[in-house]
Protein backbone atom coordinates (compact mmCIF):
# COMPACT_ATOMS: atom_id res chain seq x y z
CA UNK A 1 0.00 0.00 0.00
CA UNK A 2 2.62 2.38 1.14
CA UNK A 3 4.85 1.35 -1.82
CA UNK A 4 2.40 2.21 -4.36
CA UNK A 5 1.94 5.49 -2.06
CA UNK A 6 5.73 5.80 -3.46
CA UNK A 7 5.23 4.97 -7.32
CA UNK A 8 1.96 6.98 -7.67
CA UNK A 9 3.66 10.03 -6.42
CA UNK A 10 6.94 9.01 -8.93
CA UNK A 11 4.67 9.29 -11.54
CA UNK A 12 2.87 12.73 -10.71
CA UNK A 13 6.46 14.11 -10.46
CA UNK A 14 7.44 12.70 -13.41
CA UNK A 15 4.38 13.83 -15.12
CA UNK A 16 4.43 17.34 -13.67
CA UNK A 17 8.53 18.04 -14.44
CA UNK A 18 7.64 16.32 -18.33
CA UNK A 19 4.74 18.64 -18.90
CA UNK A 20 7.56 21.67 -17.65
CA UNK A 21 10.07 20.81 -20.11
CA UNK A 22 7.68 20.14 -23.06
CA UNK A 23 6.44 23.38 -22.51
CA UNK A 24 9.79 25.19 -22.12
CA UNK A 25 10.81 23.10 -25.28
CA UNK A 26 7.88 24.08 -27.36
CA UNK A 27 7.84 28.25 -26.19
CA UNK A 28 11.65 27.94 -27.46
CA UNK A 29 10.24 26.21 -30.76
CA UNK A 30 7.74 28.78 -30.99
CA UNK A 31 9.55 31.84 -30.90
CA UNK A 32 12.09 30.18 -33.84
CA UNK A 33 8.68 29.41 -36.15
CA UNK A 34 6.93 32.62 -35.64
CA UNK A 35 10.25 34.57 -36.67
CA UNK A 36 10.52 32.41 -39.36
CA UNK A 37 6.76 32.84 -40.32
CA UNK A 38 6.63 36.54 -39.70
CA UNK A 39 10.26 36.48 -41.84
CA UNK A 40 8.24 34.13 -44.83
CA UNK A 41 4.99 36.50 -44.98
CA UNK A 42 6.17 39.85 -44.66
CA UNK A 43 9.55 38.91 -46.90
CA UNK A 44 8.18 36.35 -49.88
CA UNK A 45 6.17 39.48 -51.87
CA UNK A 46 9.43 41.20 -52.11
CA UNK A 47 11.15 37.94 -53.75
CA UNK A 48 10.31 38.91 -56.98
CA UNK A 49 12.10 38.91 -60.36
CA UNK A 50 13.62 42.43 -59.77
CA UNK A 51 14.95 41.77 -56.50
CA UNK A 52 17.47 39.40 -57.71
CA UNK A 53 18.30 41.54 -60.69
CA UNK A 54 18.42 45.42 -59.92
CA UNK A 55 20.36 47.32 -57.10
CA UNK A 56 18.84 49.34 -54.53
CA UNK A 57 16.31 51.99 -55.33
CA UNK A 58 15.79 55.67 -54.88
CA UNK A 59 12.63 55.30 -52.62
CA UNK A 60 9.65 55.25 -54.79
CA UNK A 61 11.12 53.42 -57.83
CA UNK A 62 11.35 50.05 -58.32
CA UNK A 63 14.56 47.79 -57.23
CA UNK A 64 16.18 44.84 -55.61
CA UNK A 65 19.09 44.17 -53.61
CA UNK A 66 21.41 42.37 -56.59
CA UNK A 67 23.95 45.04 -55.01
CA UNK A 68 23.75 43.90 -52.03
CA UNK A 69 23.92 40.55 -52.70
CA UNK A 70 26.72 40.59 -54.78
CA UNK A 71 28.77 42.31 -52.11
CA UNK A 72 27.78 39.77 -49.47
CA UNK A 73 28.91 37.02 -51.40
CA UNK A 74 32.11 38.85 -52.13
CA UNK A 75 33.12 40.12 -49.08
CA UNK A 76 31.96 36.53 -47.45
CA UNK A 77 33.80 34.65 -49.54
CA UNK A 78 37.64 36.87 -49.26
CA UNK A 79 36.37 36.09 -45.81
CA UNK A 80 36.79 32.46 -46.05
CA UNK A 81 39.64 32.24 -48.05
CA UNK A 82 41.42 34.52 -45.63
CA UNK A 83 40.14 32.80 -42.73
CA UNK A 84 40.13 29.34 -43.72
CA UNK A 85 44.08 28.66 -44.24
CA UNK A 86 44.82 30.99 -40.57
CA UNK A 87 42.37 29.14 -39.12
CA UNK A 88 42.74 25.53 -40.11
CA UNK A 89 46.66 26.22 -39.47
CA UNK A 90 46.46 27.99 -36.19
CA UNK A 91 44.48 25.28 -35.18
CA UNK A 92 46.75 22.06 -36.12
CA UNK A 93 49.41 24.04 -34.43
CA UNK A 94 47.01 24.33 -31.33
CA UNK A 95 46.38 19.98 -31.56
CA UNK A 96 49.54 18.69 -32.78
CA UNK A 97 52.86 20.86 -32.00
CA UNK A 98 51.84 22.67 -28.76
CA UNK A 99 51.49 19.98 -25.92
CA UNK A 100 51.05 22.37 -23.25
CA UNK A 101 53.33 25.62 -23.77
CA UNK A 102 52.91 29.05 -22.39
CA UNK A 103 52.49 30.02 -26.34
CA UNK A 104 49.44 27.29 -26.77
CA UNK A 105 47.47 28.49 -23.80
CA UNK A 106 48.07 32.20 -24.53
CA UNK A 107 46.95 31.91 -28.09
CA UNK A 108 43.96 29.53 -26.87
CA UNK A 109 43.04 32.52 -24.44
CA UNK A 110 43.28 34.89 -26.72
CA UNK A 111 41.04 32.93 -29.35
CA UNK A 112 38.34 32.49 -27.18
CA UNK A 113 38.28 36.27 -26.54
CA UNK A 114 37.82 36.84 -29.98
CA UNK A 115 35.31 34.07 -30.29
CA UNK A 116 33.28 35.86 -27.83
CA UNK A 117 34.25 40.02 -28.75
CA UNK A 118 31.30 42.03 -29.96
CA UNK A 119 31.52 42.42 -33.48
CA UNK A 120 30.99 46.05 -33.22
CA UNK A 121 34.30 46.52 -31.73
CA UNK A 122 36.21 44.92 -34.54
CA UNK A 123 33.87 46.82 -37.12
CA UNK A 124 35.73 49.51 -35.33
CA UNK A 125 39.05 47.99 -34.68
CA UNK A 126 39.32 48.02 -38.53
CA UNK A 127 37.96 51.31 -39.07
CA UNK A 128 40.79 52.68 -37.25
CA UNK A 129 43.97 50.36 -38.87
CA UNK A 130 42.16 50.53 -42.63
CA UNK A 131 39.32 52.56 -43.48
CA UNK A 132 41.05 55.58 -41.48
CA UNK A 133 44.32 55.00 -43.40
CA UNK A 134 42.87 53.94 -46.71
CA UNK A 135 40.84 57.07 -46.30
CA UNK A 136 37.89 56.00 -47.47
CA UNK A 137 35.09 52.98 -46.78
CA UNK A 138 35.81 49.95 -48.59
CA UNK A 139 35.05 46.33 -49.56
CA UNK A 140 38.43 45.10 -48.45
CA UNK A 141 37.98 46.68 -45.31
CA UNK A 142 34.73 45.11 -44.69
CA UNK A 143 36.05 41.46 -45.90
CA UNK A 144 38.96 41.87 -43.17
CA UNK A 145 36.83 42.68 -41.34
CA UNK A 146 34.80 39.58 -41.47
CA UNK A 147 37.94 37.46 -41.79
CA UNK A 148 38.69 38.65 -37.94
CA UNK A 149 35.43 36.92 -36.63
CA UNK A 150 35.30 34.21 -39.12
CA UNK A 151 38.96 32.93 -37.67
CA UNK A 152 38.82 32.23 -33.90
CA UNK A 153 35.59 29.94 -35.26
CA UNK A 154 37.93 27.76 -37.18
CA UNK A 155 40.75 27.82 -34.89
CA UNK A 156 38.74 26.45 -32.33
CA UNK A 157 36.48 23.44 -34.44
CA UNK A 158 39.83 22.86 -35.89
CA UNK A 159 41.53 21.66 -32.59
CA UNK A 160 38.32 20.68 -31.28
CA UNK A 161 38.24 18.09 -34.23
CA UNK A 162 42.00 17.34 -34.43
CA UNK A 163 42.05 16.06 -30.60
CA UNK A 164 39.33 13.81 -31.41
CA UNK A 165 41.46 11.89 -34.06
CA UNK A 166 43.33 9.28 -31.84
CA UNK A 167 46.50 9.25 -31.05
CA UNK A 168 46.84 5.08 -32.10
CA UNK A 169 46.16 6.57 -35.64
CA UNK A 170 49.23 9.26 -35.18
CA UNK A 171 51.15 6.47 -33.91
CA UNK A 172 50.43 3.95 -36.48
CA UNK A 173 51.71 6.64 -39.23
CA UNK A 174 54.61 7.69 -37.44
CA UNK A 175 55.79 3.53 -36.77
CA UNK A 176 55.85 3.14 -40.86
CA UNK A 177 58.58 6.14 -41.20
CA UNK A 178 55.97 8.88 -42.03
CA UNK A 179 57.44 12.50 -41.18
CA UNK A 180 54.99 14.61 -39.46
CA UNK A 181 53.66 16.57 -41.33
CA UNK A 182 52.86 13.61 -43.70
CA UNK A 183 51.44 12.17 -40.71
CA UNK A 184 49.20 15.05 -40.23
CA UNK A 185 48.48 16.32 -43.77
CA UNK A 186 47.35 12.88 -45.04
CA UNK A 187 46.20 10.89 -42.02
CA UNK A 188 44.97 12.84 -39.39
CA UNK A 189 43.25 16.28 -41.84
CA UNK A 190 41.83 12.79 -43.86
CA UNK A 191 40.23 11.37 -40.94
CA UNK A 192 38.87 14.85 -39.12
CA UNK A 193 38.08 16.07 -42.83
CA UNK A 194 34.21 16.40 -42.20
CA UNK A 195 34.78 18.12 -38.90
CA UNK A 196 37.32 20.36 -40.59
CA UNK A 197 34.68 21.15 -43.22
CA UNK A 198 31.86 21.53 -40.44
CA UNK A 199 33.60 24.30 -38.64
CA UNK A 200 34.66 26.22 -41.95
CA UNK A 201 30.69 26.20 -42.68
CA UNK A 202 29.98 27.46 -39.42
CA UNK A 203 31.84 29.98 -39.58
CA UNK A 204 30.88 31.12 -43.21
CA UNK A 205 27.42 31.58 -41.23
CA UNK A 206 28.42 33.27 -38.67
CA UNK A 207 29.95 35.72 -40.83
CA UNK A 208 27.28 35.87 -43.53
CA UNK A 209 25.08 37.76 -41.27
CA UNK A 210 26.68 39.96 -39.51
CA UNK A 211 26.63 43.84 -39.79
CA UNK A 212 27.74 45.69 -37.03
CA UNK A 213 31.45 45.36 -38.56
CA UNK A 214 30.37 45.90 -42.11
CA UNK A 215 28.76 49.36 -40.64
CA UNK A 216 32.45 51.11 -40.18
CA UNK A 217 33.99 48.90 -43.10
CA UNK A 218 32.17 48.34 -46.14
CA UNK A 219 29.73 50.77 -45.28
CA UNK A 220 27.17 50.75 -47.93
CA UNK A 221 26.88 51.77 -51.85
CA UNK A 222 23.50 52.13 -53.31
CA UNK A 223 24.62 51.27 -56.88
CA UNK A 224 25.95 48.53 -58.59
CA UNK A 225 29.73 48.15 -58.00
CA UNK A 226 32.47 45.32 -57.75
CA UNK A 227 35.29 47.52 -57.00
CA UNK A 228 36.81 46.18 -53.97
CA UNK A 229 38.63 49.76 -53.13
CA UNK A 230 35.12 51.32 -52.93
CA UNK A 231 32.05 51.57 -50.15
CA UNK A 232 30.66 47.95 -51.01
CA UNK A 233 27.01 47.03 -50.50
CA UNK A 234 26.21 44.04 -48.46
CA UNK A 235 22.62 42.69 -47.09
CA UNK A 236 23.02 43.10 -43.40
CA UNK A 237 23.42 47.04 -44.07
CA UNK A 238 21.39 47.05 -46.54
CA UNK A 239 18.88 45.43 -43.98
CA UNK A 240 19.45 47.68 -41.48
CA UNK A 241 19.52 50.99 -43.19
CA UNK A 242 15.62 50.10 -45.63
CA UNK A 243 14.26 48.52 -42.29
CA UNK A 244 14.84 51.62 -40.24
CA UNK A 245 13.48 53.80 -43.54
CA UNK A 246 9.81 55.44 -43.06
CA UNK A 247 9.06 54.02 -46.87
CA UNK A 248 7.22 50.88 -47.70
CA UNK A 249 8.90 49.70 -50.84
CA UNK A 250 12.35 49.76 -48.75
CA UNK A 251 10.66 48.12 -45.91
CA UNK A 252 9.61 45.54 -48.30
CA UNK A 253 12.92 45.00 -49.70
CA UNK A 254 14.48 44.66 -46.15
CA UNK A 255 12.00 41.77 -45.12
CA UNK A 256 13.13 40.29 -49.11
CA UNK A 257 17.03 40.73 -47.35
CA UNK A 258 16.16 39.55 -44.11
CA UNK A 259 14.31 36.30 -45.29
CA UNK A 260 16.96 35.58 -48.35
CA UNK A 261 19.84 35.96 -45.34
CA UNK A 262 17.89 33.22 -42.72
CA UNK A 263 17.11 31.08 -45.53
CA UNK A 264 20.87 30.86 -46.57
CA UNK A 265 22.14 30.61 -43.20
CA UNK A 266 19.75 28.14 -42.08
CA UNK A 267 20.56 26.04 -45.04
CA UNK A 268 24.53 26.44 -44.47
CA UNK A 269 23.75 24.94 -40.93
CA UNK A 270 21.67 22.34 -42.15
CA UNK A 271 24.69 21.58 -44.53
CA UNK A 272 27.25 21.24 -41.75
CA UNK A 273 25.40 19.41 -39.51
CA UNK A 274 24.99 16.52 -42.32
CA UNK A 275 28.52 16.46 -42.86
CA UNK A 276 29.31 15.87 -39.53
CA UNK A 277 26.87 13.25 -39.41
CA UNK A 278 28.71 11.89 -42.42
CA UNK A 279 31.33 10.93 -40.68
CA UNK A 280 33.14 7.89 -41.84
CA UNK A 281 34.85 8.15 -37.97
CA UNK A 282 34.46 6.21 -35.34
CA UNK A 283 32.45 3.59 -34.75
CA UNK B 1 46.55 -1.41 -10.03
CA UNK B 2 49.40 -3.33 -8.45
CA UNK B 3 50.24 -6.84 -8.72
CA UNK B 4 51.82 -8.61 -5.94
CA UNK B 5 52.88 -12.07 -5.48
CA UNK B 6 50.69 -13.54 -2.86
CA UNK B 7 52.88 -16.18 -0.32
CA UNK B 8 51.85 -19.97 -1.41
CA UNK B 9 50.44 -21.32 1.75
CA UNK B 10 51.44 -24.71 3.42
CA UNK B 11 48.07 -25.95 3.41
CA UNK B 12 47.23 -24.83 0.10
CA UNK B 13 46.26 -27.25 -2.43
CA UNK B 14 48.67 -28.91 -4.86
CA UNK B 15 50.10 -26.54 -7.02
CA UNK B 16 48.65 -27.17 -10.50
CA UNK B 17 50.36 -29.20 -13.22
CA UNK B 18 52.22 -26.29 -15.52
CA UNK B 19 50.11 -25.07 -18.84
CA UNK B 20 50.19 -27.82 -21.55
CA UNK B 21 52.59 -26.98 -24.40
CA UNK B 22 50.43 -27.29 -27.96
CA UNK B 23 53.40 -26.29 -29.78
CA UNK B 24 56.17 -28.21 -29.05
CA UNK B 25 56.79 -31.90 -29.90
CA UNK B 26 59.53 -33.08 -27.46
CA UNK B 27 57.84 -32.08 -23.53
CA UNK B 28 60.69 -33.14 -21.38
CA UNK B 29 64.29 -32.12 -21.49
CA UNK B 30 65.68 -33.02 -18.01
CA UNK B 31 68.05 -30.52 -17.50
CA UNK B 32 66.98 -26.74 -18.69
CA UNK B 33 69.57 -26.46 -20.77
CA UNK B 34 70.46 -23.86 -22.50
CA UNK B 35 68.61 -24.07 -26.01
CA UNK B 36 69.44 -20.62 -27.00
CA UNK B 37 73.01 -21.10 -27.49
CA UNK B 38 71.67 -24.34 -29.88
CA UNK B 39 69.87 -22.43 -32.00
CA UNK B 40 71.57 -21.66 -35.14
CA UNK B 41 69.35 -18.13 -35.61
CA UNK B 42 71.38 -14.79 -35.53
CA UNK B 43 71.03 -12.25 -33.17
CA UNK B 44 69.38 -9.61 -34.67
CA UNK B 45 68.63 -6.90 -31.46
CA UNK B 46 70.85 -6.84 -28.67
CA UNK B 47 69.21 -4.74 -26.01
CA UNK B 48 71.65 -3.56 -23.31
CA UNK B 49 71.09 -2.11 -19.52
CA UNK B 50 68.02 0.14 -21.21
CA UNK B 51 66.47 2.04 -18.96
CA UNK B 52 63.29 3.88 -19.37
CA UNK B 53 61.76 7.08 -17.94
CA UNK B 54 58.35 8.32 -17.66
CA UNK B 55 58.91 11.73 -16.40
CA UNK B 56 60.89 10.82 -13.50
CA UNK B 57 59.28 7.44 -13.05
CA UNK B 58 61.75 4.35 -14.14
CA UNK B 59 59.69 1.77 -15.65
CA UNK B 60 62.46 -0.19 -17.51
CA UNK B 61 65.47 -0.76 -14.92
CA UNK B 62 68.48 -1.86 -16.78
CA UNK B 63 67.20 -4.26 -19.08
CA UNK B 64 69.27 -6.54 -21.14
CA UNK B 65 68.18 -9.04 -23.94
CA UNK B 66 69.20 -10.47 -27.36
CA UNK B 67 66.43 -11.16 -30.21
CA UNK B 68 67.35 -13.33 -32.82
CA UNK B 69 66.24 -13.10 -36.53
CA UNK B 70 63.73 -15.38 -38.18
CA UNK B 71 61.99 -16.05 -34.69
CA UNK B 72 59.41 -15.24 -32.62
CA UNK B 73 60.28 -13.72 -29.10
CA UNK B 74 57.00 -12.89 -26.77
CA UNK B 75 56.82 -10.91 -24.02
CA UNK B 76 54.50 -11.34 -21.28
CA UNK B 77 53.82 -10.29 -17.64
CA UNK B 78 51.12 -8.69 -15.90
CA UNK B 79 49.97 -5.43 -16.95
CA UNK B 80 52.29 -2.48 -16.20
CA UNK B 81 55.49 -4.90 -16.09
CA UNK B 82 56.68 -2.72 -19.13
CA UNK B 83 56.86 -5.23 -21.82
CA UNK B 84 55.08 -2.40 -24.13
CA UNK B 85 56.96 0.17 -22.80
CA UNK B 86 59.95 -1.88 -23.96
CA UNK B 87 58.58 -2.83 -27.75
CA UNK B 88 57.89 1.20 -27.89
CA UNK B 89 61.65 1.74 -27.42
CA UNK B 90 62.34 -0.66 -29.97
CA UNK B 91 61.55 1.95 -32.75
CA UNK B 92 61.69 4.82 -30.37
CA UNK B 93 58.35 5.75 -30.69
CA UNK B 94 57.87 6.76 -27.33
CA UNK B 95 59.33 9.90 -28.43
CA UNK B 96 56.33 11.54 -29.60
CA UNK B 97 55.71 12.11 -25.98
CA UNK B 98 57.88 14.48 -24.45
CA UNK B 99 57.94 13.14 -21.12
CA UNK B 100 59.50 9.74 -21.89
CA UNK B 101 63.55 8.97 -22.21
CA UNK B 102 65.67 5.91 -22.68
CA UNK B 103 68.88 5.40 -21.67
CA UNK B 104 71.80 2.48 -22.15
CA UNK B 105 71.99 0.82 -25.70
CA UNK B 106 69.85 -1.18 -28.55
CA UNK B 107 71.81 -2.45 -30.87
CA UNK B 108 70.56 -3.32 -34.34
CA UNK B 109 73.14 -5.48 -36.49
CA UNK B 110 75.43 -3.98 -34.05
CA UNK B 111 74.12 -0.33 -34.54
CA UNK B 112 73.27 1.91 -31.40
CA UNK B 113 69.28 3.23 -32.14
CA UNK B 114 68.92 4.96 -29.48
CA UNK B 115 72.09 7.39 -30.55
CA UNK B 116 70.42 10.69 -31.18
CA UNK B 117 71.75 11.23 -34.77
CA UNK B 118 69.54 8.04 -35.74
CA UNK B 119 67.08 8.88 -38.32
CA UNK B 120 63.82 8.10 -36.83
CA UNK B 121 61.94 8.08 -39.93
CA UNK B 122 64.65 5.84 -41.39
CA UNK B 123 64.53 3.44 -38.62
CA UNK B 124 60.72 3.07 -38.30
CA UNK B 125 60.64 2.35 -41.95
CA UNK B 126 62.93 -0.88 -40.84
CA UNK B 127 60.98 -1.60 -38.13
CA UNK B 128 57.24 -2.16 -38.05
CA UNK B 129 54.88 -2.10 -35.62
CA UNK B 130 50.98 -3.35 -34.97
CA UNK B 131 48.85 -2.09 -32.68
CA UNK B 132 46.77 -3.51 -29.93
CA UNK B 133 43.31 -2.09 -31.63
CA UNK B 134 43.22 -1.83 -35.38
CA UNK B 135 43.97 1.30 -36.78
CA UNK B 136 43.16 1.19 -41.01
CA UNK B 137 44.05 4.91 -42.08
CA UNK B 138 40.82 6.51 -43.10
CA UNK B 139 41.19 5.59 -46.88
CA UNK B 140 41.08 2.79 -49.76
CA UNK B 141 42.19 -1.15 -48.57
CA UNK B 142 44.92 0.18 -51.80
CA UNK B 143 45.66 3.16 -49.98
CA UNK B 144 46.26 2.02 -46.32
CA UNK B 145 48.69 -0.70 -47.54
CA UNK B 146 50.59 1.72 -50.78
CA UNK B 147 51.13 4.52 -47.82
CA UNK B 148 54.20 3.45 -46.45
CA UNK B 149 55.39 1.92 -49.51
CA UNK B 150 55.14 5.16 -51.43
CA UNK B 151 56.75 7.56 -48.28
CA UNK B 152 60.04 6.48 -49.76
CA UNK B 153 59.53 4.55 -53.10
CA UNK B 154 58.73 5.77 -56.14
CA UNK B 155 57.37 2.41 -58.00
CA UNK B 156 55.83 2.42 -61.18
CA UNK B 157 52.01 1.85 -61.29
CA UNK B 158 52.26 -1.40 -61.78
CA UNK B 159 55.19 -2.34 -58.96
CA UNK B 160 52.74 -0.45 -56.64
CA UNK B 161 50.13 -3.09 -57.41
CA UNK B 162 52.04 -5.67 -57.01
CA UNK B 163 53.58 -4.86 -54.15
CA UNK B 164 50.00 -4.36 -52.49
CA UNK B 165 49.28 -7.82 -53.47
CA UNK B 166 52.46 -9.14 -52.05
CA UNK B 167 51.34 -7.66 -48.88
CA UNK B 168 47.54 -8.52 -48.72
CA UNK B 169 48.74 -11.84 -50.08
CA UNK B 170 51.29 -12.30 -47.50
CA UNK B 171 48.84 -10.97 -44.82
CA UNK B 172 46.48 -13.76 -45.58
CA UNK B 173 44.05 -10.73 -46.59
CA UNK B 174 44.42 -10.91 -50.27
CA UNK B 175 41.41 -12.97 -51.49
CA UNK B 176 38.96 -11.81 -48.78
CA UNK B 177 39.73 -8.09 -50.63
CA UNK B 178 40.69 -8.33 -54.10
CA UNK B 179 37.26 -7.47 -55.31
CA UNK B 180 37.18 -4.32 -53.30
CA UNK B 181 40.34 -2.48 -53.05
CA UNK B 182 39.14 1.00 -53.45
CA UNK B 183 36.68 0.52 -50.64
CA UNK B 184 37.54 2.07 -46.97
CA UNK B 185 39.99 -0.13 -45.21
CA UNK B 186 37.20 0.76 -42.39
CA UNK B 187 34.13 -1.22 -43.86
CA UNK B 188 36.61 -4.05 -43.02
CA UNK B 189 35.87 -6.50 -39.72
CA UNK B 190 38.09 -6.09 -36.90
CA UNK B 191 40.29 -9.60 -37.52
CA UNK B 192 40.17 -7.84 -41.40
CA UNK B 193 41.56 -4.55 -40.53
CA UNK B 194 44.35 -6.40 -38.24
CA UNK B 195 45.45 -7.82 -41.22
CA UNK B 196 45.40 -4.74 -43.38
CA UNK B 197 47.38 -3.27 -40.64
CA UNK B 198 50.07 -5.89 -40.73
CA UNK B 199 49.83 -6.01 -44.48
CA UNK B 200 50.74 -2.42 -44.24
CA UNK B 201 53.64 -2.61 -42.25
CA UNK B 202 54.95 -5.85 -43.78
CA UNK B 203 54.70 -3.94 -47.58
CA UNK B 204 57.36 -1.15 -46.65
CA UNK B 205 59.80 -4.99 -46.11
CA UNK B 206 61.02 -3.83 -42.85
CA UNK B 207 63.68 -6.20 -40.90
CA UNK B 208 61.98 -6.07 -37.85
CA UNK B 209 57.91 -6.74 -36.66
CA UNK B 210 56.45 -5.40 -33.34
CA UNK B 211 53.50 -6.84 -32.25
CA UNK B 212 51.72 -5.03 -29.42
CA UNK B 213 48.95 -7.23 -28.50
CA UNK B 214 48.03 -7.66 -32.19
CA UNK B 215 44.93 -10.12 -31.23
CA UNK B 216 44.13 -9.23 -27.58
CA UNK B 217 41.11 -7.28 -29.36
CA UNK B 218 39.64 -10.06 -31.77
CA UNK B 219 37.37 -12.90 -31.47
CA UNK B 220 39.28 -16.37 -31.96
CA UNK B 221 38.60 -17.25 -35.12
CA UNK B 222 40.66 -14.33 -36.28
CA UNK B 223 43.13 -14.50 -33.17
CA UNK B 224 43.81 -18.28 -34.65
CA UNK B 225 44.69 -16.42 -38.50
CA UNK B 226 46.71 -13.92 -37.15
CA UNK B 227 48.45 -16.51 -35.02
CA UNK B 228 49.15 -18.57 -38.27
CA UNK B 229 50.20 -15.32 -39.89
CA UNK B 230 52.94 -14.71 -37.09
CA UNK B 231 54.24 -18.38 -38.02
CA UNK B 232 54.47 -18.02 -41.57
CA UNK B 233 56.33 -14.41 -41.59
CA UNK B 234 58.67 -15.21 -39.30
CA UNK B 235 60.85 -17.34 -41.70
CA UNK B 236 61.31 -13.76 -42.92
CA UNK B 237 61.30 -11.23 -40.02
CA UNK B 238 62.47 -10.60 -36.84
CA UNK B 239 59.29 -10.80 -34.49
CA UNK B 240 58.84 -9.59 -31.19
CA UNK B 241 55.09 -10.09 -30.08
CA UNK B 242 53.90 -8.28 -26.50
CA UNK B 243 51.13 -10.47 -25.16
CA UNK B 244 48.52 -11.78 -22.40
CA UNK B 245 47.53 -14.39 -23.71
CA UNK B 246 50.04 -16.88 -22.25
CA UNK B 247 48.93 -20.12 -24.37
CA UNK B 248 49.22 -17.27 -27.32
CA UNK B 249 52.80 -16.98 -26.51
CA UNK B 250 53.00 -20.67 -26.37
CA UNK B 251 51.65 -21.60 -29.17
CA UNK B 252 53.40 -18.91 -31.54
CA UNK B 253 56.66 -17.53 -30.16
CA UNK B 254 60.64 -19.44 -30.34
CA UNK B 255 61.78 -17.46 -27.20
CA UNK B 256 59.99 -15.72 -24.29
CA UNK B 257 60.76 -13.04 -21.56
CA UNK B 258 58.92 -12.36 -18.22
CA UNK B 259 59.01 -9.20 -17.11
CA UNK B 260 57.25 -7.98 -14.05
CA UNK B 261 58.10 -4.55 -12.29
CA UNK B 262 60.08 -3.05 -15.00
CA UNK B 263 62.47 -5.73 -14.99
CA UNK B 264 63.68 -8.78 -16.86
CA UNK B 265 62.56 -11.43 -14.80
CA UNK B 266 63.68 -14.46 -16.89
CA UNK B 267 64.22 -14.82 -20.57
CA UNK B 268 64.88 -18.54 -22.38
CA UNK B 269 63.46 -20.53 -25.03
CA UNK B 270 59.68 -20.42 -25.19
CA UNK B 271 59.46 -24.18 -24.03
CA UNK B 272 61.78 -24.07 -21.01
CA UNK B 273 59.99 -21.26 -19.51
CA UNK B 274 56.77 -22.84 -20.11
CA UNK B 275 57.84 -26.39 -18.71
CA UNK B 276 60.88 -25.50 -16.34
CA UNK B 277 60.90 -22.16 -15.56
CA UNK B 278 64.06 -21.10 -13.60
CA UNK B 279 62.67 -18.65 -11.74
CA UNK B 280 59.95 -19.11 -9.06
CA UNK B 281 58.16 -15.48 -9.61
CA UNK B 282 57.71 -17.14 -13.72
CA UNK B 283 56.42 -20.08 -12.34
CA UNK B 284 53.85 -18.46 -10.07
CA UNK B 285 52.87 -16.20 -13.03
CA UNK B 286 52.63 -18.77 -16.18
CA UNK B 287 50.32 -21.47 -13.59
CA UNK B 288 47.96 -18.07 -13.19
CA UNK B 289 49.03 -17.68 -9.52
CA UNK B 290 49.39 -14.00 -9.74
CA UNK B 291 49.22 -11.34 -12.52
Amino acid sequence: MNIMNIYARRRAVNFAIMSLSLLATATGLLVLFLILWSLLRQGLPALSLAFFTQSTPAPGNIGGVMNAIYGSLVMTVVATLVGTPIGILTGTYLAEFSRGSHLAQAVRFINDILLSAPSIVIGLFVYEVMVVRMGHFSGWAGAVALAIIFVPVVVRTTENMLVLVPASLREAAVALGAPRWKVIVLVVYRAAVQGLLTGVLLAVARVAGESAPLLFTALNNQFWSTDMNAPMANLPVVIFQFALSPYADWQLLAWGGALLITLTILALNIFARLMASWSSFGK
Amino acid sequence: MTYEIRPIETSAPPRPRLIQMPAVETPKPTAPQTAEAADQAQAKVAIKDLRFYYKNYEALKGINLTLHDKRVTAFIGPSGCGKSTLLRVLNRIYELYPDQRATGQVLVDGQDILDPRQDLNLLRARIGMVFQKPTPFPMSIYDNVAFGIRLYERPSARELDERVEEALKRAALWDEVKDKLRESGLSLSGGQQQRLCIARAIAVRPEILLLDEPASALDPISTQRIEELIADLKSDYCIVIVTHNMQQAARSSDYTAFMYLGQMIEFDTTETIFTHPKERQTEDYITGRFG
